[in-house]
């Protein structure tokens, strides 16, 4: 039995230690917004934020998850929306929008530690991929979800 | 409780009548707000809503309007242009505007109202333009009749404006969903006639998607993300040699496994079946399996490469031959002759391919994102051994397409699934199937020639093909068919003149599945002719941009293009040491668009592409943003064609398996994009989900070019050596 805490909701999962959180989000929990992509960190799809740190979890064991802060994308604005899905909507950017959670999870962790990142900062840490190339719109989002932040 | 949620309850009750099946989908939580549900399809139910006035068009109680979409959501942005243009005719709020998906259940058992619902060839806008304005227009001139009849007036002094109808000299107006039930229900002796393009009022503007709110909050369903009652999971490994089979697998390895349902052999290979999909994969590793990997299985690349370029000698299949091409050969002041090859290529959509199956003996409901939801029915039918028209598709949000999802392999395997084992069973392919067992874009040589005249202008081209055909991997054509379009299309249609023209090709097919790729021949062929072009103006000495223009004098509409591009992209001004420009047009699929690429090439060789200038002809514009969102994506794609994509064959099996080794552009190599406009309007529509792919591997090489003075004849960029 793992006791997980996943958007502020303690959860107890009769699962195997080592199965990845993105299986026991989405088909323990039913948290389906984060998204299978690669299942080898490659891609970004499937990031979710583990004490606040941007963290791909398609090969966190879920074990290692425990007594930790687990945050998805349902819980990112489930109040109200976060400056960077505000951001994301003002810049018009999902296009398939299946990678766009992870975008908006990775961007939200950048935020959080960089303020007022630069290209080169969101070069460096917004690795995730998209197929649709909507990355020029990311990046304008990225930067104007800083704005919103200030404000 | 809203109308929209009744709604949705109303799917669960008609779908438990028909097949005992609830779907457990939850009403989303901003449903209120949002223009449609997370999940997107259609009520399957056989009476039609009380408020439709025709198949795509349904006026709610509170007024607001829903619009079928016969076309599917992958990106490129129909579930809004779609919308957009019935919303037109019909005069009401575009911020009252619902959309839902057209279900395909109907279109095969109620007449065919949504004609082909099969999505690709950025056919969507062009294709439904004129019957989605008649259907908007008409449901409109149905709500006039029945206001005018209600307040004895003639139709012709009522307007419709905002959703409603008035009246103006007796001040009375009513709103569309007073008149919704008996607007339905009235028969016009004629049709109105639909809006010119210069009486839009919606179209031609920018529009927010539709979509975008489900899709930064992790709503949106897509087809992975289906939960039912009592559905299992089943993990597949395809044979990993195109073509062979499955011989045996020892069931006993991974029966007392956790979760562990039972192992299925499907079309092409075996599922493991379990609790959980991550022990069904888990398991499916573990088991042991034997394959008969047959004649294929010594194929490789290299040797399609070598066949591919030997067969441009013949022999060869004429496509088109105008002008005397033979002899102005023999009689040039310069021949330029180049041969330029195109790998394999996999779509990789982000989101891999799944498809979730309920199969009983007297129906089947299929949950899958597909681009061609009418060719699943028949696949769930065939492969379910039920009546088509107890087959229902609920298509979902597609997590990319590019061509991949209009051939459905997961839905014929899941519900062979979902027949053996009894139950719901939602199938999921792993990355490496993925990449490992698509159908890919063809393998190409291109022999390109030009004989040129004493003042450097072509007096022949001759270009030739050798690549797999497409149609007949697809069993759509035979053998001997000769050549078919996407083969040569960028070859037969090249704009530039010249006074003669022949192409011919020579189509090979090996045992690599392939498939449309977004843009198709374009894909290989725009980046043979533009490099060569670009060749064919050093050979003659001229600025690649003023070459282009001067075989471009009978084409008004490409030098709009041209020259518009050449201004925005700043042709021929200063450029930082080390960087160089390079420019490529193309039209596909209806549109013109016009490519400069800005490319670095550092010292050690590493090319960065900093800044791409699009210019767009695709005469008229349903939605700017759109058309600029499609470009950046289009270019974006084809970038990472044009720098990292190959899929490689060894031993008659995919090398690759993943995002390590099929690598795709991500931030850090993406340019700044921008796109500008030269419309020529008119009566041409063209497509926009794919010209933008063309142009960018040839406007990156002949960048290249410029700086190194490498030209770039083979994809992808990666394999060539420009450092020092």
């Amino acid at each position: 039995m793992l006791s997980l805490t996943i958007n502020g909701e303690t959860h107890r999962l009769e699962i195997e230690p080592e199965t990845p959180m993105l299986w026991a989000l989405r088909d323990e929990i039913g948290l389906t917004g984060t998204k299978f992509g690669c299942g080898a960190g490659l891609c970004g799809a499937c990031t979710i934020h583990v004490d606040g740190v941007a963290t791909r979890s398609c090969l966190l064991p879920a074990s290692d998850a425990v007594g930790k802060t687990i945050l998805t994308i349902e819980g990112l604005g489930a109040k109200r929306l976060h400056a960077v899905q505000k951001a994301w909507i003002e810049a018009d950017v999902p296009q398939c929008g299946y990678c766009q959670s992870g975008q908006i999870m990775a961007a939200a962790s950048l935020i959080a530690q960089n303020p007022a990142p630069t290209d080169a900062d969101i070069d460096a840490t917004m690795t995730n991929i998209c197929r649709c190339g909507t990355y020029p719109r990311i990046r304008a989002a990225v930067h104007r979800a800083a704005e919103l932040v200030k404000i | 409780m809203t109308v929209h949620l009744t709604r949705r309850l109303f799917v669960t009750s008609s779908l438990s009548l028909a097949g005992g099946l609830v779907i457990a989908v939850a009403a989303p939580p901003l449903a209120d707000a949002t223009p449609l549900a997370a999940a997107p399809w259609s009520p399957e139910t056989s009476a039609h809503a009380a408020g439709e006035i025709n198949a795509f068009v349904v006026v709610e109680p509170d007024d607001s309007i829903l619009v079928r979409i016969s076309k599917s959501e992958m990106g490129q942005g129909v579930m809004t242009s779609l919308a957009m243009i019935v919303a037109e005719e019909l005069e009401c709020d575009f911020g009252r505007v619902r959309v839902e998906y057209a279900s395909a259940n109907r279109n095969l058992t109620d007449g065919n109202p949504y004609r082909s619902m099969g999505t690709g060839g950025s056919s969507s806008v062009r294709k439904s333009r004129v019957f989605l304005q008649q259907a908007g227009a008409s449901a409109r001139a149905r709500l006039v009749a029945v206001a005018a009849g209600r307040w004895g007036v003639a139709p012709e002094a009522c307007a419709a404006r905002s959703g409603a109808v008035w009246h103006e000299p007796s001040h009375r107006s009513a709103a569309y969903g007073e008149l919704a039930s008996e607007a339905a229900r009235i028969r016009l002796e004629v049709e109105p006639a639909i809006k010119t393009p210069d009486q839009f009022k919606l179209i031609g503007t920018r529009a927010a998607r539709l979509d975008t709110p489900l899709k930064v909050n992790g709503e949106a369903k897509f087809g992975i993300d289906t939960r039912l009652p009592g559905m299992v999971y089943a993990a597949v490994a395809n044979c990993p040699v195109f073509g062979g089979k499955l011989k045996s697998f020892d069931e006993a390895a991974i029966k007392d496994r956790r979760g562990f349902i039972a192992v299925v052999a499907v079309e092409n290979g075996v599922a493991v079946v379990a609790d959980r999909f991550w022990r069904a994969k888990e398991a499916l590793a573990a088991l042991p399996i034997v394959w008969e990997f047959g004649e294929a299985a010594t194929a490789n690349s290299e040797t399609f490469r070598a066949d591919y370029r030997a067969a441009l000698d013949g022999p060869l299949v004429n496509a088109v031959d105008r002008g005397d091409a033979a002899s102005a050969f023999p009689t040039a002041a310069k021949i330029v002759d180049a041969v330029y090859e195109a790998p394999h290529l996999a779509h990789a959509p982000m989101e891999p391919l799944n498809a979730t199956a309920h199969w009983r003996p007297d129906g089947i409901d299929v949950w899958i994102g597909t681009q061609s939801p009418e060719e699943a029915i028949k696949i769930a039918a065939k492969a379910g051994g039920v009546d088509p028209r107890n087959v229902y598709v609920h298509n979902c949000f597609l997590g990319g397409g590019f061509g991949r999802r209009s051939v459905n392999d997961e839905l014929r395997q899941v519900v062979q699934v979902s027949k053996a084992v009894g139950k719901p069973v939602k199938l999921v392919w792993t990355r490496e199937e993925d990449i490992q067992h698509d159908r890919y874009r063809p393998q190409a040589a291109l022999r390109l020639r030009a004989a040129l005249g004493p003042d450097g202008l072509p007096k022949a081209f001759e270009f030739r093909t050798a690549v797999g055909s497409i149609l007949r991997s697809l069993g759509w054509a035979k053998p001997d068919s000769g050549i078919e379009p996407m083969a040569v299309e960028g070859l037969s249609n090249v704009p530039y003149r010249a006074g003669a023209l022949k192409v011919d090709a020579a189509l090979k097919n090996t045992h690599v599945p392939l498939l449309f790729w977004r843009s198709v021949g374009s894909s290989q062929n725009a980046f043979a002719v533009e490099s060569f072009i670009d060749e064919v103006a050093y050979a003659a000495r001229k600025d690649p941009y003023e070459f282009r223009r001067a075989l471009l004098l009978d084409r008004p509409d490409f030098l709009a293009v041209l020259d518009k591009l050449v201004d925005k992209g700043d042709w021929g001004k200063p450029i930082k040491k080390g960087s160089a420009r390079g420019i490529a047009i193309h039209e596909a699929f209806g549109t013109i668009v016009g490519e400069i690429a800005e490319v670095a090439v550092s010292d050690k060789g590493e090319v960065r592409v900093d800044r791409v200038v699009a210019c767009v002809d695709c005469g008229h514009v349903v939605n700017p943003l759109n058309v600029e969102m499609q470009i950046e994506s289009g270019v974006i794609y084809g970038l990472t064609a044009a720098l990292f994509g190959q899929i490689t064959i060894r031993a008659g099996r995919v090398e690759q398996s993943n995002f390590h080794d099929y690598e795709i552009a991500r931030m850090a190599d993406s340019p700044v994009i921008e796109t500008h406009f030269a419309l020529s309007g008119g009566a041409k529509w063209g497509g926009i989900g794919e010209p933008g792919t063309p142009p960018i591997a040839p406007a990156v090489a002949n960048a290249i070019f410029a700086v190194t003075g490498k030209r770039i004849r083979s994809l992808p960029l990666k394999n060539s050596t420009l450092g020092a």
